[in-house]
């Protein structure tokens, strides 16, 4: 759908199921140019500083900021193309979208805010759909309660059913849990994660929060003064080591695995993922439970042989990859290889010199601390 | 005419005047408030002390220059009189419309505060929702702005009750079509009559702090949870 020319990069037509966001918005002091293709289904988080321009796209996606130049295309459907003249209003786009604070509208009860949107859309199948996301996001005790009634959590989990029950092309999330405390967001972030995992709609997730990232992400672009940084796969994105996209102890691996076995007498539970597996302490998930891995960097260490009469219980086998500088001058990063996986290793630059390392090598990855993500 | 009679007409063309200028400022003032809340136009400013300008004006120079706008001569007496209708000084209609231009900053301002106390968002959360602007405005920032609304029409109702310049100056003090309860007892001040000017004066303090009382009393249970 794009005009000769007007693509970033000559390749094959653009997938039709894709959505692609092409961005220019040129105000005092700031200036925003994105040109996004995002995949049909999962979170794609856009991280970035405050200032980064997050927002902005995210307003420009919904209409209620207008680009300059702009083009907004969601599967077949367009709903910007400056090129073509077509610019649809806010209201006539199929979306969803959750502010940062909560924005339920207090003169009405928790139900009329859900079905506010619903009367508008012409879905059909109302009462199914709103009963989906009532039941998807557990309100079913709150439906008659006034929001200011309602905890910050409980709010934000309304306007998520509130945005879901018109049963949108496109979810846009605007750091939905900024505004809410540690609790509250630990509340909220397993919600988020099942509306992932049994949804199909696609999401645009907002924030500037690491942690929000690692556990939500299927996809990751990352925003730095109105440009993308970086893009793709979240796994890749995170195990990238030239341009960190995480600063000082956020560096790490990302991987994806399932509980593989919980062994009762030590409460320790091995998740396996492509290419291994790690122990890590038992936290009652079932067996088979799909679940995320972060591996920092700093909690990573290389042997270049098998480590033996250590107390650290998770040792890998790997391909040294490649290394770059870290932050300090005393330290690398290195990427290594297990299996179809990738994690990243922070050491000194003479231990990597004295143990010899070259992109290559065999090694032995020892794994002091690994925090499970759900 | 019996002394009460002619209170209890004053008593009814007041309570008249008041209702109809109450509902029709709440008609314009409503988009006007609308339009100042929201509006970066460089034409704010100036029209914004434009509408406020009765707040500050001696009510007769606001009637004096109602009275030679009404007049024959006048642009709005030219036009009325082109309508058929006549000139509207010294009559019902006159009056009204000098109430509504007496009494507009007192319908805007409430109005104006409330839509900015309700800000953009709910309407940019509306718009999310598939609602039409119109739509939204009126399920969602005219509902959110209702302490606003129930201000204005109880000040502009309080403010007509109260004018007495602009009655005098362009409705003259004719019973039965101009004279409200304040000339009345204007009236009878100039002719000696205290003690029917007591019942009437009596009257309006009594219905003058019984709005300001509802008025705050319906302030401090706003603030509570439940509705």
């Amino acid at each position: 759908m794009s005009g000769p020319g007007t693509g970033p990069a000559p390749g094959p037509a653009p997938d039709p199921a894709l959505t692609r966001i092409r961005l220019q918005v040129v105000r005092k002091g700031f200036e925003l140019a994105v040109d996004l293709e995002l995949p049909a289904t999962g979170i794609t988080v856009l991280f970035g500083a405050s200032g980064s321009g997050k927002t902005t796209v995210l307003r420009c996606v919904a209409g209620l900021e207008r680009a300059r130049q702009g083009l907004v295309r969601i599967g077949a459907e367009v709903w910007q193309d400056d090129g073509a003249r077509v610019f649809l209003p806010t209201w006539r786009r199929p979306l969803g979208y959750v502010f940062q604070e909560a924005s339920l509208f207090d003169h009405l009860t928790v139900k009329d805010n859900l079905q506010y949107g619903l009367k508008r859309a012409g879905v059909r199948d109302a009462g199914p759909a709103l009963d989906a996301a009532i039941r998807l996001l557990g309100i079913e005790a709150l439906l008659w309660r006034q929001p200011a009634q309602l905890s910050g959590g409980e709010r934000q989990r309304v306007a998520i059913a509130r945005a879901l029950a018109t049963q949108p092309r496109l979810l846009l999330l605007d750091e939905p849990l900024a505004a809410l405390d540690h609790a509250r967001k630990q509340e909220i972030l397993p919600w988020l994660e099942r509306l992932r995992d049994e949804l199909s709609t696609p999401m645009l997730y907002v924030t500037h929060s690491a942690d929000e990232l690692a556990r939500l992400a299927n996809h990751l672009v990352v925003l730095d003064r109105g440009r993308v940084k970086a893009a793709g796969p979240v796994a890749a994105a995170l195990a990238s080591i030239d341009n960190p996209l995480l600063a000082g102890d956020d560096v790490g691996a990302l991987l994806s695995g399932r509980v593989a076995e919980r062994d009762a007498r030590w409460h320790l539970a091995r998740v396996s993922f492509d290419g291994g597996s790690l122990w890590l302490r038992d936290s009652g998930l079932p067996v088979g439970h799909a679940v995320r891995l972060r591996v920092l960097a700093r909690d990573v260490s290389i042997a270049v042989q098998e480590p033996q009469g250590t107390s650290i219980q998770n040792q890998l086998p790997c391909t040294i990859e490649s290394s770059a500088p870290d932050a300090h001058p005393s330290q690398v990063l290195v990427r290594a290889r297990v299996g179809a996986s990738t994690l990243v290793a922070r050491i000194t630059g003479r231990s990597f010199e004295a143990l010899g390392l070259q992109p290559g090598s065999r090694a032995w990855l020892q794994v002091k601390s690994v925090a499970l993500l759900a | 005419m019996s002394p009460h009679r002619e209170a209890l007409q004053a008593i009814w063309l007041t309570v008249e005047l008041a209702t109809l200028t109450t509902l029709v400022l709440l008609v314009i003032a409503t988009p006007i408030a609308w339009w100042l809340a929201r509006t970066n136009s460089r034409w704010r400013a100036p029209i914004g002390a434009l509408v406020t300008l009765p707040l500050v004006l001696p009510p007769s120079v606001l009637g004096f220059y109602l009275l030679v706008a009404l007049g024959p001569d006048g642009p709005l007496g030219r036009l009325t009189t082109s309508l058929g209708w006549g000139t509207l000084s010294f009559t019902f209609s006159g009056l009204l419309l000098g109430s509504i231009v007496f009494s507009l900053p007192f319908a805007v301002q409430p109005l104006q505060h409330a839509f900015e106390a309700v800000g953009r968002r709910p309407m940019e959360v509306a718009a999310t929702l598939r609602a039409r602007p119109l739509d939204a405005f009126f399920s969602v920032a005219l509902p959110l702005a209702r302490p606003g609304l129930v201000t204005a029409a109880i000040l502009s109702f309080a403010h007509t009750v109260g004018e007495f310049g602009v009655v005098l100056m362009i409705g003259g003090n004719i019973p039965g079509q101009t004279r409200v309860v304040s000339t009345q007892i204007y009236g009878h001040v100039e002719a000696m009559e205290y003690a029917q000017a007591h019942w009437l004066a009596g009257g309006m303090l009594l219905l003058s702090f019984a709005v300001l009382l509802a008025l705050s009393l319906m302030k401090r249970r706003r603030g509570g949870v439940m509705p």
